[in-house]
């Protein structure tokens, strides 16, 4: 049997990897979403966060011997505490001023945060083994699976949904949105907000090193790894709807299945794809597929 | 009456600043990738090894200075070549040295034959350079296209590898690369299944590995380089692609076994024109690279400085930085130093030896960044294009 011209194994295969980078572009995308749902803040230092979180990684397991499975715990926290600073230092002047200010900060802090580990590091990339309880890989009849893979997929999806419990469903989650709603009222209620907005950002830099941990073991770590990435990640977002959290996880993982299908069928259109899918999201909804009408 | 003499003066002025300055410094240009994929490669210290040549030169030719400037093309064609012209039209640049990217070396050739210019490219794959899009002032340095696909391909086909498949940068490197193979492929019998094109600096490539694993070929032709080779052979690891098919990197820079690690490259084979462990000169520069960057000199850093040194020596014998009678200079003489020995043909392409490295095994290094054994030495007349196949007319007088 044949889809397309293609068998329907490797058909299945092909979408199958395409999952694995939408459950990395769902994590990505939902970080900026929280990001910017709760603090208004576009924030381009995602990507850099993201690089941060592998190098972290890497460092800590070439310099420290900590190995993978303390590091996916310890470079999240890690880089959660550096975003807790840069909300601290910068942003926290930002929040009543055009988003702009933001955009432009962050975009700024990445640059410095690129060139500094591109000055330590250079541009060929470090080496970071798959762990190894992960390594091998499993027949599923159409395709060979890496283990490694497989829990990529299924870390995102279990980070993806509990960020969105956290938020829709529970008792914090309802002070956070109404926080960003009317601050002043909230915080009169006895609720710390400039408290829970650092924490914030710090969480939502911590869930973009997470990313970057878990992509350690399949790409080189390198200071590039975000730049590269961070634009497609934005284009999730904003097809998804800005701020929207089922937007952007639900938008994430097609858009890397269909990321992935063009790469079977027209492999040079692969890198453009996400953003012909955005023009026309703009067009027709432009405030995203799953975004609130302004 | 005073308005024309100065209108005259200034006349005179910008004509001499638009000919090459026959008087000042003489000025070396140099551009590269200096942030970006091909950083490591060459990048920075790339234009490092320009000014040791030029300050092991004495920092003096024809008793003027002599001054390197540096530029970064971002990989961007148009960037390359409005620099080139800038520094040109501007700053009366004596010389151009090119580095990394075809796309960039392809459109400072243009510039440089416009505007009579010795242009030397180093780290550009492109055989174009010296066949299709010859010029009589451009000169390729390093390898090419051609070489590479010889030399690694040659040696593959003739070891039993008769399928290929290829996985191929999506622009004029990576096409050029994928084509020249493929002839050498073919010409030694042997048949391409199969081609995948991916976007420059992809950012995942299992994809493109599984639909090379359906292709049933027996090798897999890398024809790319920097990032997009080392995330392509760490996926193919990942997906055991390297079980069932033999991996071979077109383009594979030491940088990038560096990289990888010896674990993850151990066997694969791999065409170059120097390798940092291979004499006491080279050990000599490498260790002096190696004390400043902490890692060793990529073949095209070696390459940069050899360039350099050579033009500068061409400049002396010739007494004039004048491009018509440098460029006869520099192709009448016998080019022999630390990085190679060889000499350049009439259509620019400078003919050395080549290398087959194999990547040794985690237990054979016994030193830092001691990674290749030498396969094979294959001359430079074979491992270039010949005269005879050479679609450039200047070879043709």
């Amino acid at each position: 049997m044949e889809i397309f011209g293609i068998p329907l194994q490797a058909f299945l295969g092909q979408l199958m990897l395409g999952l694995v980078n939408g459950a990395f572009y769902a994590m990505l995308s939902l970080g900026l979403a929280v990001i910017f749902g709760l603090l208004g803040i576009v924030n381009f230092a995602h990507g850099a966060l993201y690089m941060l979180g592998a190098f972290a990684a890497w460092i800590m397991l070439d310099k420290f011997g900590i190995n993978y499975w303390y590091a996916l715990v310890l470079a999240p926290l890690t880089v959660g505490a550096l975003g807790v600073v840069i909300e601290r230092l910068f942003l926290k002047h930002l929040y009543k001023i055009d988003p702009i200010y933001g955009l432009l900060l962050t975009l700024g802090l990445a640059l410095i945060a690129e060139g500094i580990f591109r000055e330590l590091y250079g541009v060929s990339g470090q080496n970071y083994n798959v762990p190894e309880l992960l390594s091998g890989a499993t027949n599923l009849g159409f395709m060979v699976l890496p283990n490694y893979r497989a829990w990529v997929v299924l870390v995102s999806l279990a980070v993806c949904v509990g960020t969105w419990y956290l938020i829709e469903r529970t008792r914090l989650g309802a002070y956070l949105r109404a926080g960003t709603e009317n601050a002043a009222l909230v915080q009169a209620f006895g609720i710390n907000v400039p408290l829970m907005v650092m924490l914030t950002y710090g969480a939502g830099a911590a869930l973009a090193a997470l990313a970057g941990v878990l992509a350690a073991p399949i790409i080189q770590v390198n200071p590039l790894m975000g730049s590269n990435l961070i634009i497609v990640v934005f284009a999730v977002v904003v097809i998804g709807g800005m701020g929207s959290i089922m937007g952007s996880i639900l938008t994430g993982l097609s858009l890397g299945v269909i990321e992935g299908l063009t790469r079977v069928f027209y492999p040079e259109a692969s890198s453009i794809v996400v953003f012909i899918i955005m023009v026309i999201v703009l067009m027709i909804r432009p405030a995203g597929l799953f975004g609130k009408e302004a | 009456m005073k308005l024309k003499t100065l209108v005259a003066a200034m006349a005179i002025g910008f004509a001499a600043a638009a000919s090459a300055q026959t008087t000042g410094p003489v000025k070396i240009g140099f551009i590269t990738d200096m942030s970006s994929v091909y950083a490591d490669i060459d990048g920075p210290a790339g234009g490092e090894m320009v000014k040791w040549a030029a300050q092991d030169f004495g920092g003096k030719v024809l008793n003027r200075p002599i001054e390197v400037l540096t530029a970064d093309h971002q990989n961007k064609a148009d960037v390359a070549s409005s620099k080139a012209r800038e520094w040109i039209d501007k700053d009366g640049l004596s010389m151009l040295i090119g580095g990394t990217n075809s796309g960039t070396s392809l459109a400072m050739a243009k510039v440089a034959e416009e505007k009579k210019r010795p242009f030397i490219s180093i780290g550009a794959g492109s055989a174009r350079l010296t066949n299709e899009a010859c010029s009589p002032y451009t000169v390729h340095y390093a390898y090419d296209t051609v070489a590479l696909a010889k030399v690694a391909g040659t040696a593959l086909v003739k070891a039993g590898a008769k399928t290929w498949f290829f996985l191929t940068a999506d622009y004029a490197f990576g096409y050029s690369l994928e084509g020249d193979a493929s002839n050498v492929v073919k010409a030694n019998g042997g048949t391409v299944v199969g081609a995948v094109r991916h976007p420059l600096n992809a950012s995942d490539f299992s994809s493109f590995l599984l639909q090379a694993q359906s292709s049933k070929a027996q090798i897999l032709g890398l024809a790319n380089a920097g990032g997009d080779f080392t995330n392509a052979m760490k996926a193919a690891k990942e997906f055991g692609i390297n079980k069932t098919m033999k991996i071979a990197g077109l383009l594979v820079f030491i940088n990038d076994v560096h990289s990888l690690g010896l674990a993850n490259t151990e066997g694969l084979q791999l065409a170059d024109s120097w390798y940092w462990n291979q004499d006491d000169a080279s050990r000599k520069f490498a260790k002096r690279f190696f004390d400043k960057y902490k890692r060793m000199p990529s073949s095209v850093q070696a390459a940069d400085y050899s360039a350099a040194a050579n033009y500068l020596k061409a400049v002396q014998t010739a007494g004039t930085t004048d491009a018509d009678k440098v460029m006869s200079t520099l192709k009448g003489m016998k080019i022999d130093d630390f990085y190679n020995k060889g000499q350049i043909r009439a259509d620019g392409r400078m003919i050395h030896d080549m290398y087959l490295f194999q990547v040794k095994s985690p237990k054979e290094s016994t030193v830092p960044w001691d990674y290749y054994k030498t396969v094979a030495k294959i001359p430079g007349e074979q491992a270039f294009t010949t005269v005879a196949e050479s679609k450039c007319a200047l070879n043709k007088k």
